[in-house]
């Protein structure tokens, strides 16, 4: 069988998809790719759904070589580069790989996750639904090292594919969210605080969490509340005042108080935001937020429409707003 | 309103775009957990279109749904409609297990240190922890960690001060009001007084959970020899745990 060859990556490299649906009523995160936009853009050079299981690198690069025969692979993330046998390839192009090639995968320059994706999709074996690595509990395996093969269809057949725009990663736009269920813990001056300031990602953010520092947020009723359910973009606030944006691999419940939620359409542009760097927050309804998971899915499964052939576009493709539907990645 | 009067109106609290939150009220307590995982079923025997999955806790459930296909206002009214017509409030939904636990010795290495604090002989505490029926109020923290409401309130006992990196699986806990069974080795706060040879998930094997919030628990104290005799079971995909009619 093909498969990819781990030669070397860095830690928490993973095999990452949409995630992992029905069975958080038991304690299963949900996990899946962080920036399900890089993951779908790369799904989508490689002839993929967008939702398919690829390679998630977080920071680091990676080198691997394709065995067992030639294949079409794409890599895409916020200043990823992708270097093939004699050549570099565009984050916005796929590549034919031939049996035995070594691919090296630059750093992710100007972010933090990486997507690797191989034509009909990384083909480890499905635990409760999904591929995706939940690092905690060993659900879906553990995280890639050097001699990991992760198998794959492989095969000649598939035409590379290329966008003809780049898409901006990391916009400056305030990060939206929605007031939380315990949004009345934190009084208007705190609210204020929230809303006025800049967090800094802190250096032990991981995919459980994104830890944020900046001005304390205290609560007037505590910091600890009966546990009940908390999602990936629950912010939770513990005592000492610092909120965490909970990530794909969060825990099921928590006991913290949340005092806000990350609209999903902003989950995965907070992802790429790098340790050190600042974001902001601002408030939509949950009305609004609804229309930009819509739109963000909508976005995710028309990319397909805007990736055309690398030799010989057909003219309409290269309409205005095929184009448009790609560098509008951040705005949706 | 009189104080006692504790059965309100659920109130609905959104996650985001993706859940909302029923919220019943904001303590532990029997009444409550058992009116959550009430709610929780019947609101799940509805299959509303875009509901995705529930996480019911002690005091709430979680309803994750799609925003592509729910529709929200949907949602909310079924939630109203459901918590002014509930009748059955308090009627258990779940199955009843019996566990087998081996309680003490390197099974539970807290066993002699909770029994201290509770003020009570090793055995007298391992009857008054064997002896109520538990309710799963809610797995959450690894697969298959299992919550439950029901302990004798003398077996409260403060989380350890300094957590442990690592506990073995299927240990069986208590930390502050509440106790647990376990499922994977992880670290944990809580304090270990037994050990079950079952296996509350199993990847593998069907079903891969054994225990479900709502279902109920009766503990069964068996020697360390029939501990090792089950444990063998359950290697191989043996349930252990035996659920119980009634």
């Amino acid at each position: 069988m093909t498969a990819l060859e781990i030669v070397q990556c860095g830690p928490g490299a993973s095999v990452q998809d949409a995630g992992r649906y029905g069975f958080r009523r038991f304690g299963v995160s949900t996990a899946g790719a962080m920036d399900r936009r890089a993951l779908a853009l790369a799904n989508t050079l490689a002839g993929n759904q967008p939702d398919a299981a690829a390679l998630e690198l977080p920071l680091a690069g990676a080198e691997f070589r394709v065995v067992g025969g030639p294949v079409l692979l794409a890599a895409h993330g916020p200043g990823t580069t992708l270097a093939v046998p004699g050549r570099l390839v565009s984050e916005r192009s796929s590549v034919q790989v031939g049996d035995g090639d070594t691919v090296m995968i630059g750093p992710p320059r100007e972010g933090v996750y990486s997507y690797v994706a191989v034509a009909g999709g990384i083909l480890t074996r499905p635990v409760l639904g999904s591929r995706s690595c939940h690092r905690r509990s060993g659900i879906g395996g553990d995280v890639l090292s050097p001699g990991d093969r992760l198998p794959c269809i492989g095969g000649s057949d598939n035409a590379p594919l290329h966008f003809p725009e780049g898409m901006t990663y990391c916009g400056r736009d305030a990060i939206r969210i929605v007031p939380g269920p315990q949004a009345g813990f934190f009084e208007d001056v705190t609210w204020s605080r929230l809303l006025s300031s800049s967090y800094r990602i802190s250096p032990r953010s991981d995919r459980m969490g994104l830890r944020l520092e900046g001005p304390a947020l205290r609560s007037s009723t505590g910091h600890d509340i009966v546990s009940e359910g908390v999602v990936p973009g629950s912010v939770q606030v513990p005592g000492d005042g610092n909120p965490i944006v909970l990530g794909r691999d969060c825990q099921t419940t928590g006991g913290y108080p949340k005092i806000a939620t990350v609209i999903s359409a902003d989950l995965d542009r907070l992802a790429q935001v790098q340790v050190g760097r600042d974001v902001r927050f601002r408030i939509v309804s949950e009305g609004d937020a609804i229309d930009a998971a819509r739109r963000s899915a909508h976005w995710r499964s028309s990319l397909k429409s805007s990736a055309e052939p690398v030799n010989g576009a057909s003219p309409d493709l290269l309409s205005q707003n095929l184009i448009g539907g790609i560098t509008r990645g951040d705005d949706l | 309103m009189q104080e006692d009067c504790e059965v309100n109106d659920p109130v609905i609290r959104y996650l985001g775009d993706s859940a909302l939150s029923v919220e019943f009220g904001n303590r532990i307590d029997a009444e409550l957990v058992s009116r959550v995982h009430a709610f929780d079923a019947a609101l799940n025997q509805l299959c509303l279109a875009g509901v995705v999955e529930t996480v019911p806790t002690y005091r709430a459930t979680t309803v994750i749904f799609d925003p592509l296909t729910a529709d929200v206002r949907e949602i909310e009214a079924a939630v109203l409609r459901l918590a002014s017509t509930e009748s059955d409030a308090g009627r258990p939904v779940g199955q009843l297990w019996e566990v087998p636990v081996t309680y003490g010795q390197d099974f539970g290495i807290d066993l002699d240190d909770v029994a201290a604090h509770a003020g009570m002989t090793p055995s007298d505490l391992v009857e008054a922890h064997a002896d109520p029926e538990y309710l799963v109020a809610m797995v959450g923290f690894l697969p298959g960690f299992s919550y439950l409401s029901g302990l004798d309130p003398r077996l409260s006992t403060p989380r350890r001060s300094e957590p442990r990196a690592r506990i073995p699986a299927s240990s069986i806990s208590i930390g502050g009001q509440q106790t647990a069974i376990g499922s994977l080795e992880g670290p944990s706060g809580w304090h270990v007084i037994g050990r079950t040879p079952a296996r509350p998930f199993h990847p593998g094997r069907m079903p891969e959970f054994l225990f479900e919030p709502g279902d109920r628990i009766r503990f069964r104290p068996v020697s360390a020899r029939e501990w090792s005799e089950l444990d063998r079971g359950a290697t191989r995909g043996a349930l252990v745990a035996e659920r119980v009619d009634g």
